[in-house]
């Protein structure tokens, strides 16, 4: 049967999230936008940012990869919404050490950041060394975006 | 779980009865290995297949008893490693069946093999209005240096297609080969359809037109017997570590003709005959495309791994395979929405397939949680994957040491991936 790091790493909301994405599409009025591009995988992602003033207003993506590059970017375009730009930021480095397994600092624990906990369940790819890179193109993509590198696909390798 | 009780498993015919798996698997150390507590499935030779200890020996012996340089030393060892590396080059020959020994040259593998041919023979034969014919099941090994080359020489590529089976539509080959067509170059088994090309009759068909014809072996020479007086082609590649030789080895056959009129292609030490500050002159063939000191070891390995491939004989080597793909095949066909890509008739031990809903990664992972080692992806044939409208595939291939045992394993995790994402 199937072990434990394989339940943790496809867990329901993983799965819920790649048969069903969110925020699934384009923003015609996007203020940001990049493209991701994994070539080891060919796993793609567009992402288009809309502000409200300082705040993200919405988020969405188009694309096609794995299951863990799907969710995760359905789980990124959730969380965002309602962030600054630095906030964005400070959640992609966070986000980057949940699933590459890095202790988290002692500043970093005491600072609450409730949109971290939705992305939690990809915590279980840090088991999997090969696929951190599925889970982190999203974020590396909106990177991209955030520093208008957008002419160029941002690629993880 | 009933999906996995209802797979076609248990097969009426029996196991082939001349072939010793467990003797088999006994000459590839590698095999024993485990991988989260299960024994290692690997089902990625074409990828590059695992190494008898005769080879693992051979490299070894080399580099304990026999390491000098060849071509040059006076001294008995160094005769001794020319001795060895030159035999190792009659054993590439009579593998292929070529001619004579000066018409293999060692090579990094098909890759280097290719890239030599596009740089020397087309050089001064292929011009702007000149044509190169690939087809759209190459590797990228065999389509990126005829890109470059034809930019370089302002010739023109063109693309034979292929049916949504994974064959090559005749007659659009036929309309291709033209009087413009400068050579073809064409794969004889595709790596990820695992199709087996009509290598004869498109040979015949280019030289009545012209053209002369290089065909990509990689994938070719572990399965099948390889006859290039009998295909007729001008060139052949192939790659050592695909035939259960080292990295970084590999050949290519050109007919001596062809050798002896192309320029160099690398310069330096060994393919010259003569140096000067006013001329240079090349050695012949094989050595005039042999510059540096070549991977001597690699050639003696390579030649270690020929001589093991030849205690089967090549008809059981491909019958054992083709029990392993048809058993592959059939438990995989099982599976409700998966598809298998690549229905050619006549095809080798390769077998890609998609699975609705599931990425290949996906698959991948799951596999080798169970220590079932396969590919995901697009396989080196990006243009393919276009052509059959899929992002990637999961591959199985099969070299003489796997097992219907190890097929059915990976049936059933296919299965598991199944019931893991409910799809």
């Amino acid at each position: 049967m199937l072990n434990d790091e394989l339940r943790e790493l496809y867990q329901d909301v993983i799965l819920d999230h790649q048969r069903c994405p969110r925020n699934f599409g384009a923003l015609p009025d996007a203020t940001h936008r990049a493209e991701g591009f994994n070539p080891l995988c060919g796993d793609r992602i567009l992402l288009s940012l809309e502000f409200d003033g300082e705040r993200i207003r919405r988020v969405m993506f188009t694309g096609a990869g794995c299951a863990i590059s799907t969710a995760s970017a359905s789980l990124l375009t959730d969380a965002l919404v309602g962030n600054t730009l630095e906030e964005a930021q400070e959640l992609s480095r966070r986000f980057r050490a949940l699933v590459t397994g890095q202790t988290p600092s002692p500043t970093d624990s005491a600072k609450d950041l409730p949109a971290l906990d939705k992305l939690r369940p990809l915590a279980g790819v840090r088991q999997f060394p090969v696929r951190v890179k599925c889970a982190t193109l999203p974020w590396h993509t909106l990177e991209s975006a955030i520093n208008g590198q957008a002419e160029a696909p941002v690629s993880t390798e | 779980m009933d999906l996995l009780k209802s797979l076609p498993l248990e097969h009426a015919e029996s196991q082939p009865t001349d072939w010793a798996e467990e003797a088999v698997r006994a000459d590839f150390p590698i095999l024993a290995t485990h991988y989260n507590g299960q024994q290692l499935v690997y089902l990625d030779s074409a990828s590059t297949t695992q190494k008898p200890q005769s080879v693992i020996d051979a490299l070894v012996a080399y580099y304990w008893s026999s390491n000098a340089n060849v071509h040059r030393g006076i001294y008995r060892l160094s005769l001794e490693a020319t001795r060895h590396f030159d035999a190792a080059r009659l054993k590439v020959m009579s593998f292929l069946n070529a001619r004579e020994a000066g018409e293999i040259v060692f090579v990094r593998g098909s890759t280097e093999g290719i890239n030599l041919v596009a740089d020397s023979f087309g050089r001064h034969r292929v011009g702007p209005g000149d044509e190169i014919l690939v087809s759209a099941m190459e590797h990228h090994a065999n389509i990126v240096p005829w890109q470059v080359f034809c930019e370089r020489q302002g010739a023109k590529l063109q693309v034979a297609p292929i049916d949504d089976q994974g064959e090559l539509i005749w007659d659009e080959l036929n309309r291709l080969i033209t009087d413009r067509t400068k050579l073809v170059a064409v794969v004889h088994v595709s790596n990820t359809l695992g199709t087996i090309n009509p290598i004869r009759k498109i040979v015949d068909l280019a030289h009545q037109r012209g053209a002369v014809v290089l065909v990509d072996g990689a994938q070719a020479a572990p399965h099948l017997k390889i006859d290039v007086q009998s295909l007729g082609c001008d060139f052949y590649v192939i790659s050592g570590h695909k035939v259960y030789g080292p990295t970084g080895i590999g050949a290519l056959y050109g007919k001596r003709a062809l050798l002896e009129a192309m320029p160099p292609y690398q310069t330096g030490g060994d393919m010259i005959r003569s140096v000067s500050w006013d001329r240079t002159t090349y050695n012949s063939p094989p050595q005039k495309f042999e510059a540096g000191t070549p991977d001597i070891a690699g050639a003696i390995g390579l030649g270690a791994a020929i001589d093991y491939l030849r205690k089967f004989p090549v008809e059981a080597i491909a019958g054992h395979e083709h029990d392993l793909l048809v058993r592959a095949t059939d438990g995989l066909s099982s599976i409700p929405g998966l598809r298998i890509v690549g229905q050619a008739a006549d095809k080798a031990a390769v077998l890609s397939f998609v699975l609705d809903g599931v990425h290949p990664h996906d698959i991948g992972t799951v596999l080798d949680q169970r220590g079932i080692a396969v590919r995901s992806g697009h396989h080196c044939t990006q243009p393919l994957m276009d052509r059959l409208g899929v992002p990637g595939t999961t591959r199985m291939s099969f070299g003489l040491y796997n097992t219907r045992a190890e097929v059915d394993a990976a049936v059933r995790a296919v299965a598991e991936v199944k019931e893991l994402f409910r799809c």
